[in-house]
């Protein structure tokens, strides 16, 4: 494939893994997408604007929105927290701590929805002592937060780590023998550089809070209009048959999070180029 | 940049973090077992060999057993592709691969119940031949191959980008042909990655919910999984049941997370012997 190359390499196969690479894409991820959007463009506008519209699917996104927003800043902060604990001091059991951040993402979400609303239910481990000062956690909103929160807790934490690394301590040293307290010297020094990363994590945590499901559903009680997720209402619409709501309501999930994942790794591309000094 | 912790305030923020993972993470974990063991051993036991537990460790294992080596496959060839050739839509092909990722796992299997159900072109052609491929082994298969298929080219792709390919050249240049060159040449700098990648896979596999929860029509004794079992059974009341499922979940969650914290060592050790013995080749 002479055209498709910009420069030539000595190394064969470029054609069978190309050819079976993009053969393979097309069948299991744009054959599928494609198909989605085939079956949502059939409807007409009308009713596809009817299906969006309607109260039930509005109170779902407002609940999926907030308890996913909700969820991306209790991880900003835990996570920025662990990260820094993590990559700053050498006490016992950081090693531990370390591994065990990862236990969100190797956990099964429905372990994780399972365990969190026997831990959080009215006379849970945990949940009596929310109860006691007159806050439900299981079956409410909160709940839903709480779930979120936990299955994507790691991004945060893996995209601050690397680059907590690599600051290197002149500069705030150079803060510190200029006067800066503190204080000043972590948010105007450390967090500026951190941003960026900070940033990008908070937003990989709020795609995938958008569209979890398995931990969710566990917790949430699923009350139409009060803690029905997106996710959930699409598997509603499909277990009444009603392929043409479930579509497009999927299609609302399905362009927010390619917008959010695009526009994440543009922004990524041009903050390292803007690093590389190009 | 490790440094031991001296003032009040540092030794407040490690308190912190600790009791973050304590609440978030270890008090989940020791809940899933205390509640599988509430009843006793036994009834451990005898949750472990109710014939719907054992079907449903069956069907995972089958769908886990197609699907990591066929995401093995394609993400050692999507990972070549990318790093050993410049081509045009390069960048595009490593964006594609990352939308499993960030798709919710309903979305994914409505997807696949829009082409490959049985009111679709496809799915009505595989139907007059006698295979159903939604609601049955072949659509789990499928929806779970989505899922995960992204997991071994991330891992690799960075880390074939960073070794570079002028081995893989004289490899070639030297009369060996190209499968030679990949399996004496590139195999062994990658095989820590591939195995880390493979573990990965083999997670997500094992525990998938949303997608398959779609397309696997939730039939008993035949088409549920081990997290669909969990959820069957939590639903029936059987708590016990419900823990004793996740406890296995939970069990290879924890021998994934070790593998995991393992593979990424040895990983870093090979790549930084790997940088030594080429600074050591560039100063005479």
């Amino acid at each position: 494939m002479p055209l498709l190359r910009t420069q030539h390499s000595v190394l064969p196969g470029f054609t069978l893994s190309f050819a079976l690479s993009v053969l393979f894409i097309c069948l299991v991820i744009l054959v599928p997408l494609s198909g989605l959007a085939i079956h949502v463009s059939q409807m007409s506008w009308a009713q596809y604007w009817g299906v969006i519209t309607d109260p039930r699917s509005l109170a779902s996104f407002r609940v999926t929105l907030l308890a996913a927003a909700g969820a991306s800043g209790i991880n900003a902060v835990v996570g920025l927290l662990l990260a820094w604990v993590i990559t700053r001091y050498r006490f016992p059991g950081r090693r531990l701590m370390d591994a065990l951040v990862d236990l969100p993402f190797a956990l099964p979400t429905a372990v994780a929805g399972l365990t969190l609303s026997a831990l959080f239910a009215a006379n849970g481990w945990l949940g009596q002592w929310f109860e006691a000062v007159g806050i439900s956690v299981a079956y409410t909103p909160l709940g839903i937060m709480i779930a979120m929160s936990f299955t994507s807790l790691p991004f945060v934490v893996r995209a601050v780590q690397p680059v907590l690394e690599d600051l290197t301590p002149d500069v705030e040293e150079a803060a510190a023998t200029l006067g800066a307290t503190p204080m000043a010297t972590f948010t105007r020094v450390i967090l500026a550089q951190l941003m960026p990363a900070l940033l990008t994590g908070t937003a990989l945590a709020f795609t995938r809070s958008l569209g979890e499901y398995g931990a969710v559903i566990f917790i949430a009680g699923n009350m139409p209009f009060e803690t029905e997720i997106l996710s959930l209402l699409v598997n509603i619409r499909l277990d009444e048959f009603d392929y043409a709501a479930a579509s497009a309501l999927a299609s609302v999930i399905l362009i927010a999070s390619l917008v959010l994942l695009f526009g994440i790794q543009l922004v990524q591309s041009r903050l390292t180029r803007r690093w590389k000094g190009h | 940049m490790h440094e031991r912790p001296r003032h009040w305030h540092q030794w407040f923020l490690i308190m912190a973090a600790f009791a973050a993972i304590a609440i978030l993470l270890v008090m989940p974990l020791a809940l899933i077992f205390t509640e599988a063991f509430s009843q006793g051993w036994a009834m451990v036991q005898q949750n472990l060999t109710n014939p719907d537990m054992l079907g449903a460790i069956k069907l995972t294992l089958i769908v886990t057993l197609i699907t990591v080596p066929v995401n093995l496959l394609f993400g050692i060839l999507l990972a070549w592709c990318v790093t050993r050739y410049e081509f045009r839509g390069r960048k595009l092909l490593s964006t594609l691969i990352d939308i499993p990722f960030a798709m919710s796992p309903v979305v994914a299997g409505l997807c696949y119940l829009v082409v490959y159900g049985a009111q679709s072109v496809v799915g009505n052609w595989f139907s007059g031949m006698g295979v159903q491929l939604m609601f049955a082994l072949p659509g789990m298969v499928m929806v779970t191959v989505f899922v995960t298929c992204p997991y071994v080219a991330r891992v690799l792709i960075p880390l074939m980008e960073s070794q570079g390919q002028h081995e893989e050249e004289a490899a070639i240049i030297l009369g060996a042909s190209g499968w030679q060159a990949f399996l004496y040449v590139t195999l062994p700098k990658i095989r820590w990655a591939l195995l880390y990648g493979v573990v990965l896979t083999n997670a997500r596999a094992v525990g998938e919910f949303g997608a398959v929860s779609v397309v696997s029509g939730l039939i008993r004794g035949q088409t549920l999984t081990l997290p669909l079992l969990v959820q069957m059974w939590n639903q029936d009341y059987n708590t016990v049941g419900a823990f004793t499922a996740a406890g296995l979940l939970a069990a290879m969650a924890l021998v994934t997370l070790l593998l995991k914290t393992v593979l990424e060592w040895a990983t870093q050790h090979s790549s930084d012997n790997a940088t030594e013995q080429k600074t050591e080749q560039d100063t005479p």
